[in-house]
């Protein structure tokens, strides 16, 4: 078995006291825990009778983490449609966006997260951060001199303090003497700022007129520096030519003691020399290894190549932070990033994250850039894959979220399937709408078994609280003829229990469903002979109901009350029952009693029941023999 | 026993801003202002207001409830609670629908009971019991003291409360499969008209003064129809909305006194002129119709959302402004919507 990476974190169950067994199970989204005794055998003792559920991540229950949810939700789907055909230079702009359109998200919901508190802001600042350095290396994978403007962006949009620091010096009454003055300078230099320093700097200039040469030599440095333009004609080599020479003219500038008098001005000019003492100096102002790293490839080697980067990045970590600080998981990720080495900054990041939303989106981004290496986990399916349908199961869980999950599992070509058919039987259903919002995911996707446990599952519960038209209408959505059977039966049972029909509305108007189950088409029929019988029909009515019996749609369990229904028309002054209607009606109750005939003598039916079945046989005999007799006549009779 | 966990659900009451929008483009500026909330027990599943201060809603676990909003404090508070108006023996039964006629309140339920409530008063003042043996999923007044129900078997009920019977006066249903409906919504003018949809997302127009068949069929959604509305004031438009994530405006242009979709039968061809082209390119939503009958009127369909949105679920149209709501946990706004 492989190492584990990190020390598995210990949750303590308050309920259970020390050294006592636990039993558990796992969920979707979390493990049931119980006290128990582990012993094969013997007495069982009392213990807590108290089951616990133990949850992980809490994070999808916050309220504004859900609209990160469903925002990036609706990113992912853009981008999994994505046409395939384009080639990878004309998608690069595309692929850009989309990190940027979820870098927005991450940075809407830290606005909104703002004013609410709590540590999921500093990580969605640490998430955006690291996501915007792959956008940079990875995405938009920047080449020699375009790299350093971008990094210079990166750390821009990091280190937001500054302009609100320069706002409030501004709007002093005496800016060049305010105490934050030379500091906000220095910020705007180490970030390269060279505009609004020559501002600033023409602020202290007009305040020390003896100094004004010095002010302004500094002012033409700081002018003159080149930054090199991506979209111009000059190359990186006519570049880095050029910015040689300004660097020597700092320096020379630096020996001269032109700046010795001002020891600011030298500060500055030191910086502008990349010298890392003064640098480290200011250790403060530049906050992080990683702002020092891009001030000092600025000013030391802006035609820095990616490959180079990981050299500076390492030995800018090490002189940054002293012995005495510790690397925090951040640290690991960005340097690995600098590395190129994305597998290890995804790993870092589901390690240091508790939840999979970043590495799950970053990971899919990357993989349709082409950029992971399609090597296979062991346990069968790729990495971007492996992340999502994490990210998808955890939010199965929620218990609105879940409708996202399904779009995630339908990109996962190899296991989605099989993890949505398993999910999605478990969404509880409290309403029917809902279950009509699974089944029409399910049916959409051709879950066949699914749709039926599912419309069985709500058929049961309709039947249950004895809403018959319901549970009839998720049969036949189902199409399952056995249930449709089973509710005929009770339909059937309620009429002989109270000899009228419940639900009329329902049965009169089955229409073609009616044949989804021979017991449906019968009680269907049946229900039709009484409206037949009703509008005095009788002609018809009869037929109709012989044909239940001999085109044996009727359960035989039925046949004794068809036949009772049959007296009244037996009975009736004029004859309805041709001979050989009556015959055949005959031949059905011969039928019928020959069969109970050979269980009866079986049964211990109480003396009265026994009577009066006996009864009705000889009652419906005496009744059939009497037509018999009168259609013979009737039909042997010539009308002159 | 089914065991269901306690859900955030909310009630809110939002600010989408002054009316006079001045010539914006784009109809969706600015983001609605939350006013203020109250935790509600169970999903919404129908809502209305009652008058100007009142609403009513419609609980999965069968409550019906009324909240008072205070437009000084900016509060909601629970003014009324029927916690177990629809219900069955051992089991809650979702209260499906609710409609409004100050101060009658009619509610509709799984349980296939239609209860009528009075605001202010504590009892319930008449309740038909099994009025339908399925679901009834949606209610609306015909008149003042009639209403319709569907049904999850496709059956139009018309309800008349002068007659203490408690069977309908009336059932309509189309022959041929039992596709149930999920909304109905009566023409604001022409009392007799009514438009429904259901599972198969076709919109059906009826008039229940004569026969058992709906005068118009119309291809409208791929997917389950959660919701018809007639424009209150401007009826030769109608929206639609569905489980496939569109919402549809349809809007006549005939040139007869009847819209077109009024005039029966298969008729009019039909144009599907989307405000946002659909990023998949899905273009066929409305099947060319045969031309049957001679009709002067064409009726157009416009879609009202950006593609790929998840299911909408309700929407709601006053004069120029529509406002509607998706599984995507997202509300849309249109202030500028051409009526």
């Amino acid at each position: 078995m492989e190492e584990v990476d990190v020390e598995p974190t210990i949750t303590n169950i308050p309920a259970i006291s020390d050294g006592k067994h636990m039993g558990f199970a796992w969920g979707p989204g979390d493990i049931l825990v119980y006290e128990t005794l582990y012993k094969a055998s013997g007495a069982s003792g009392s213990g807590c009778s108290f089951i616990h559920e133990i949850r992980k991540d809490e994070d999808i229950y916050s309220p504004i983490l859900r609209k990160l949810f469903n925002e990036s939700h609706h990113i992912f789907v853009g981008l999994q449609t994505i046409r395939e055909e384009l080639p990878s230079k004309s998608k690069k702009p595309q692929f850009v966006s989309i990190s940027k359109n979820y870098r927005s998200v991450i940075r809407a919901c830290m606005e909104e997260l703002q004013q609410v508190a709590g540590n999921t802001v500093s990580i969605l600042l640490a998430i955006e951060l690291i996501w915007n350095l792959c956008e940079v290396l990875f995405i938009d994978a920047a080449p020699a001199g375009s790299l350093l403007l971008h990094l210079l962006d990166w750390v821009r949009l990091h280190k937001a303090d500054v302009d609100e620091r320069a706002r409030e010096v501004l709007q002093s009454e005496s800016p060049a003497e305010h105490h934050d003055y030379w500091d906000v300078v220095v910020s705007y230099v180490l970030q390269g700022r060279l505009e609004e320093v020559r501002q600033m700097l023409v602020k202290q200039g007009t305040l020390q007129p003896a100094a004004r040469s010095m002010y302004k030599q500094m002012d033409t440095l700081l002018s003159k520096m080149p930054f090199y333009n991506p979209g111009g004609t000059q190359t990186l080599t006519e570049f880095d030519v050029k910015w040689r020479h300004w660097h020597e003219e700092v320096d020379r500038c630096l020996q001269d003691n032109s700046f010795a008098s001002n020891r600011h001005l030298e500060v500055i000019c030191k910086i502008l020399l990349g010298d890392e003492d003064t640098l480290l100096d200011h250790k403060e102002l530049l906050g992080t290894w990683y702002h020092f790293l891009v001030t000092r490839l600025l000013f030391c080697h802006p035609t820095v190549k990616p490959t180079e980067l990981h050299y500076y990045a390492q030995s800018c970590m090490t002189m940054f932070l002293d012995s005495r600080s510790v690397s925090e998981p951040l640290d690991n990720i960005l340097l690995a990033a600098f590395e190129f080495d994305i597998h290890q900054v995804i790993k870092e990041c589901s390690i240091a994250l508790n939840n999979w939303w970043f590495v799950a989106h970053l990971t899919d981004l990357l993989d349709h850039c082409k950029l992971l290496q399609s090597h296979n986990l062991h346990f069968g399916s790729n990495l971007r894959e492996f992340l999502l349908l994490e990210y998808a199961s955890g939010l199965f869980t929620h218990h609105s979220l879940w409708q996202l999950a399904v779009d995630y599992f339908d990109h996962c070509p190899e296991f989605g399937r099989v993890y949505l058919e398993l999910q999605i039987e478990r969404v509880p259903l409290e309403t029917e709408r809902k279950a009509l919002k699974v089944l029409r995911i399910c049916e959409q996707r051709q879950m066949s078994e699914q749709v039926r446990s599912i419309c069985k599952i709500m058929a049961m519960r309709a039947l249950r609280n004895n809403r018959l038209g319901s549970a009839l209408s998720w049969s036949i959505r189902a199409k399952d003829a056995a249930f449709a059977t089973l509710i005929s039966e009770r339909f059937l049972q309620d009429y002989c229990a109270k000899g009228t029909f419940s639900d009329l509305d329902l049965i009169d108007n089955l229409g073609p469903a009616m044949l989804l189950s021979d017991r449906l088409t019968f009680l269907g029929k049946y229900r039709e002979f009484h409206k037949l019988y009703g509008e005095k029909r009788f002609r018809e009515a009869a037929k109709l109901l012989l044909s239940l019996m001999t085109a044996k749609i009727a359960p035989q369990s039925f046949w004794m009350t068809l036949l009772t229904d049959a007296l009244p028309l037996l009975e009736q002054k004029e004859v309805i029952f041709t001979a050989d209607q009556t015959y055949e009606l005959m031949f059905c109750l011969e039928e019928l009693t020959s069969s109970l005939n050979i269980t009866a003598s079986s049964t211990d039916r109480p003396m009265q029941e026994e009577d009066v079945e006996v009864t009705k046989v000889e009652l419906l005999r005496l009744a059939l023999a009497r037509n018999l007799a009168q259609a013979i006549v009737k039909e042997g009779t010539v009308e002159t | 026993m089914n065991v269901f966990f306690p859900t955030d659900n909310r009630i809110s009451i939002w600010s989408i801003g002054s009316n006079l929008s001045t010539g914006m483009e784009d109809g969706f500026e600015g983001d609605p202002q939350l006013l203020c909330e109250h935790k509600h027990d169970g999903d919404v599943l129908d809502l209305q207001f009652l008058d100007q201060d009142r609403i009513v809603t419609a609980s999965s676990t069968g409550a019906v409830t009324i909240f008072r909003h205070h437009q000084n404090s900016q509060t909601i508070s629970v003014s009324q609670l029927w916690a177990r108006a629809h219900c069955y023996p051992c089991d809650n039964a979702p209260c499906t629908g609710v409609v409004c006629s100050s101060p009658e309140i009619v509610t509709v339920g799984e349980d296939g009971r239609i209860i009528v409530f009075r605001a202010d008063q504590e009892g319930v003042v008449r309740v038909i019991e099994n009025a339908d043996s399925s679901t009834i999923h949606a209610v609306t007044y015909l008149r003042t003291t009639e209403i319709l129900t569907v049904n999850s078997i496709g059956q139009l009920k018309l309800w008349d409360f002068r007659q203490q019977s408690n069977s309908p006066s009336q059932i309509l249903s189309l022959s041929g499969d039992r596709v149930p409906l999920h909304c109905v919504d009566r023409h604001p003018n022409q009392q007799h008209i009514v438009a429904t949809g259901g599972q198969d997302g076709m919109l059906c127009v009826w008039d229940v003064r004569q026969g058992n068949t709906p005068f118009s069929l119309m291809e409208a959604h791929t997917a389950e129809m959660w919701e018809v509305h007639f424009h209150p004031t401007n009826p030769d438009h109608l929206f639609t909305c569905s489980e496939d994530g569109s919402l549809l405006h349809w809007e006549t242009s005939s040139h007869s006194d009847m819209p077109s979709f009024l005039q029966g039968g298969r008729n009019s061809s039909m144009v599907s002129r989307s405000a946002m082209a659909p990023a998949g390119g899905n273009q066929s939503l409305i099947s060319a119709w045969l031309s049957g009958d001679s009709s002067k009127g064409r009726l157009e369909t416009t879609h009202m959302l950006p593609s790929q949105t998840l299911s909408v679920n309700s929407l709601d149209v006053l004069g120029p402004c529509l406002v509607c709501g998706t599984d995507g946990e997202a509300i849309f706004v249109n202030r500028q919507v051409p009526v």
